[in-house]
């Protein structure tokens, strides 16, 4: 402690005002908070604080994906060795899935820390911490196989036009993990909504890594797919690397709601959407990803990943709490209703918190316009 | 029609350091100062120089805006030193006092006073900026009529003094000061009690006023939540209130013609060995409280008033005209290494991310830090989890930083003052300085309405 305190010390002057790194303040400042909270006291208004700040909140969010990501990895490496036809060992399975995902955290978090870091640099402006989830979502919602060039174009991407092009953390309108994926999903389909890409070297290997929902796409039923409920809920199935596992998302699910960072609302208020327009299509059944019960539809693709930990970010959600739920059922009933009809691409939670995105400032709208209504009869009374 | 509030939000901070319910005795103080700065909005004009001889009760400087609202001297002696500060603006008149207190002679009242005998009575002695109106939270204008008048007799604020404990046994000293202020309103005079306990019987036998109960956590203790729920505030509305200890001034003033401000004040905090409450005159020097204490460390902080929205002074500073508290706290001007990471069980944070949750009846000694950085918005739900009110905050906020007064008086902005915001403030992950935001707000809206 008393090393990284020299170390900083030292090296302080130059970063600080007629110093020669004087332009790079806020990334030595980055540095500093990093390993320091600062000393920093209150002056007007309330003397004392409370003991959170953006960068435990954040740091709440990344403990709440450790579950989805060790089970990720270990899938990654069950899934190879199941088509390859290989037995393997579950640290095996894990060590392999552990070697395959980290370049893939590596480049997420280098590329879009340094696109962070420029912007804050030529803002002048303090580095935020809303990179630390993002930078980790962003992998965990990619597909194992994805070129790390593509990776790197579609972080740029996120950070660069999602986010700092609307002034920065806290002002963006669309979720940038999400924006991430929309843009690799667009510009580059065959690695999104192609069969091959989900278990590591499907492609070259000739092996089928079709999803479950791509398998009911097509026509199969449900209950002749080559999973049951429980491979759907524990996550041993192909698919995103982070999004497989329904027993790890609920454990994330747990660790947001209790210490109070994620919003219960949005989670809650997206599972009731997607059962009532999946238990609607249940009735009309007129193909097979109806027909599949509502059950199902809950813990398979991303739906789950999608209303814990993409539709619950505060800045791009609604802000309102009575907003909050008309948001995430709207979610969950255009996430089943895009799943159900999009013909290019059997999933609908991205698409449906990106457009509920746009929509969260109109709800919150109405909210309030409520509330000033309440409000002016109470005068008029 | 009494009324019964149950208020689920808000948030008790559990500071060490509440006060023994003792009186220390204490050789009175000989240092006074009276502030121009605990009024907010207030532009003072002087009636004294240094050197001049006063009694409690002269007048000290005057409101150039409205010359009948007056500031008295609380004590007796001699004005040593006017302080000003940057453009000359006056931030200080400082007094050394007599051995013994020289008052002014102001009229008596009897019951069947007039309200313009009241109110003239009020003005002359320098008492009437004890009560203060809402919106805007700043001294009543006297022309107004207010539709109500509010008394909260308790105080949810952390450490806040015990009005019980202060007021026992004074049941006819209280009464007598309601009965003068039910004069100046045509409405009702709401006494508001703690739901949370069993109020003494100073207010809850106290007679011709309407008693309400509302229960909760702080900020329930504050009348601006209080009024919210009772009697809300529209556009045009005026709301006088008062403290406890204020409505007893008003009476020592008219039954015995003296401007007496000698109040209890309570000595609080997690740095002060021995918290308890002491006899003194408003606009004493804290000295003569810490000389009778013992302190923790040397690196303090002492605030006039409670920890969320009191004035921070120095180790010889002076108590604030409205304070009856004063909180001794750590300053927190300490790095801390990884302190963002580290599982602390000794950090207090509304949130769950710090698993002092575990133990909620745990008392903490929160310091002066920051606990972080200021950040543009990116938690929301959190104000709304605090603020007992239908009242948007972030938007509401948002709306004064945006200086957008259509906005902020649809949202609310007449029914909020800064100090019912101060958990928001304290709560809030990306630091913003909420009270002086909401200040400001009011502020605009005020010179814009008038």
């Amino acid at each position: 402690m008393k090393l990284f305190k020299n170390l900083l010390g030292s090296v302080k002057p130059h970063f600080e005002k007629g110093g020669k790194l004087e332009k790079l303040y806020p990334a030595y400042d980055a540095f500093e908070t990093f390993l320091f909270v600062p000393d920093h006291t209150t002056h007007k208004g309330a003397h004392v604080r409370d003991a959170i700040d953006l960068k435990r909140t954040m740091f709440m969010v990344i403990i709440a994906l450790v579950p989805c990501l060790l089970f990720g990895m270990w899938n990654v490496g069950y899934q190879y060795h199941l088509a390859i036809g290989e037995t393997a060992t579950l640290v095996e399975n894990f060590v392999f899935g552990f070697w395959k995902f980290l370049p893939l955290i590596i480049v997420s978090y280098v590329v879009g820390l340094a696109v962070e870091f420029a912007f804050a640099i030529y803002r002048g402006h303090s580095v935020n911490e809303g990179y630390l989830v993002t930078g980790l979502l962003i992998p965990l919602t990619m597909p194992i196989d994805v070129p790390l060039w593509m990776l790197a174009i579609s972080v740029i991407f996120a950070v660069v036009i999602g986010k700092e092009v609307f002034g920065g953390t806290g002002m963006n309108i669309l979720n940038p993990a999400l924006t991430a994926r929309a843009f690799l999903f667009f510009a580059y389909p065959i690695y999104m909504s192609g069969d091959k890409v989900w278990v590591y070297n499907a492609m070259v290997d000739g092996h089928s890594g079709s999803t479950i929902l791509g398998e009911l796409a097509a026509s199969t039923n449900w209950q002749s797919l080559s999973w049951n409920p429980f491979d759907m809920m524990t996550g041993i199935i192909p698919g995103s690397v982070g999004e497989t596992s329904f027993i790890a998302i609920m454990i994330g699910a747990v660790i947001l709601i209790a210490s109070g960072i994620g919003s219960w609302r949005i989670i809650l208020s997206t599972f009731v959407g997607g059962f009532v327009m999946a238990t609607l299509f249940n009735m009309w059944g007129a193909n097979e990803l109806m027909s599949t019960p509502a059950e199902i539809h809950l813990i398979i693709g991303s739906f789950a990943f999608g209303a814990v930990f993409m539709a619950t970010d505060p800045v791009t959600g609604s802000q309102t709490n009575k907003g909050k739920y008309i948001y995430g059922f709207l979610i969950g009933v255009f996430a089943i209703l895009i799943r159900v009809f999009n013909p290019a691409y059997p999933e609908g939670m991205m698409l449906a918190i990106l457009l509920m995105n746009i929509f969260a400032p109109l709800v919150d709208h109405y909210v309030i316009q409520g509330n000033i209504k309440r409000r002016l009869k109470r005068a008029n009374a | 029609m009494s009324k019964d509030i149950r208020l689920k939000k808000g948030l008790n901070i559990n500071l060490k350091g509440e006060a023994d319910k003792v009186y220390a005795s204490i050789p009175q103080s000989d240092l006074f100062s009276l502030k121009p700065t605990d009024f907010h909005g207030l532009t003072p004009k002087l009636t004294v120089k240094a050197g001049d001889k006063v009694k409690a009760g002269s007048c000290l400087f005057f409101d150039k805006y409205n010359d009948r609202v007056r500031f008295s001297s609380p004590v007796s002696g001699e004005v040593t030193d006017i302080v000003r500060g940057a453009k000359r603006r006056i931030l200080e008149v400082k007094l050394k006092a007599d051995a013994e207190t020289k008052y002014e002679s102001f009229s008596t009242l009897d019951a069947g006073a007039s309200r313009e005998q009241i109110i003239e009575g009020l003005l002359e002695s320098g008492v009437w900026p004890f009560i203060r109106q809402k919106p805007f939270d700043i001294i009543a204008n006297p022309i107004d009529t207010p539709k109500a008048i509010f008394i909260s007799t308790f105080n949810t604020a952390p450490l806040a003094p015990d009005n019980d404990f202060v007021l026992h046994g004074l049941d006819s000293e209280f009464q007598t000061g309601v009965n003068f202020l039910k004069k100046l309103t045509d409405g009702v005079v709401h006494l508001n009690v703690d739901g949370n306990t069993n109020p003494s019987k100073v207010f809850t036998s106290c007679k011709g006023v309407q008693i309400n109960k509302v229960s909760g956590m702080h900020p329930a203790g504050n009348v601006g939540v209080q009024i919210h729920h009772i009697d809300p505030i529209n556009k045009g509305d005026v709301v006088w209130y008062l403290y406890p200890q204020d409505v007893l001034t008003i009476a020592r003033l008219f039954s015995e013609g003296k401007y007496d401000v000698s109040r209890i004040v309570a000595l609080t905090g997690p740095q002060v060995e021995k918290p308890r409450y002491y006899r003194t005159i408003a606009g004493a020097t804290i000295k003569n409280l810490l000389d009778e204490n013992t302190l923790i460390g040397d690196n303090n902080r002492f605030i006039s008033g409670d920890v969320l929205t009191g004035e921070k002074i120095e180790k010889d500073g002076n108590i604030g005209f409205y304070d009856s508290q004063v909180t001794v706290i750590e300053e927190g001007n300490k790095q801390e290494f990884l302190g963002w990471i580290a599982p602390n069980l000794d950090k207090f944070s509304l949130s769950k991310s710090y698993f002092s949750w575990l133990t909620p009846s745990k008392k903490y000694s929160l310091n002066t830090n920051y606990n972080g950085e200021g950040r543009a918005y990116v938690v929301t739900g959190q104000y709304e989890k605090v603020l007992p009110m239908d009242i948007y905050p972030m938007q509401l906020i948002k709306a004064c930083l945006i200086d957008d007064i259509d906005s902020m008086e649809q949202l609310g902005i007449y029914e909020i003052s800064p100090e019912d915001v101060a958990l928001c403030e304290f709560i809030c992950t990306s630091k913003m300085e909420v009270q002086s935001i909401i200040r400001k707000g009011l502020d605009l809206i005020k010179k814009e309405c008038s």
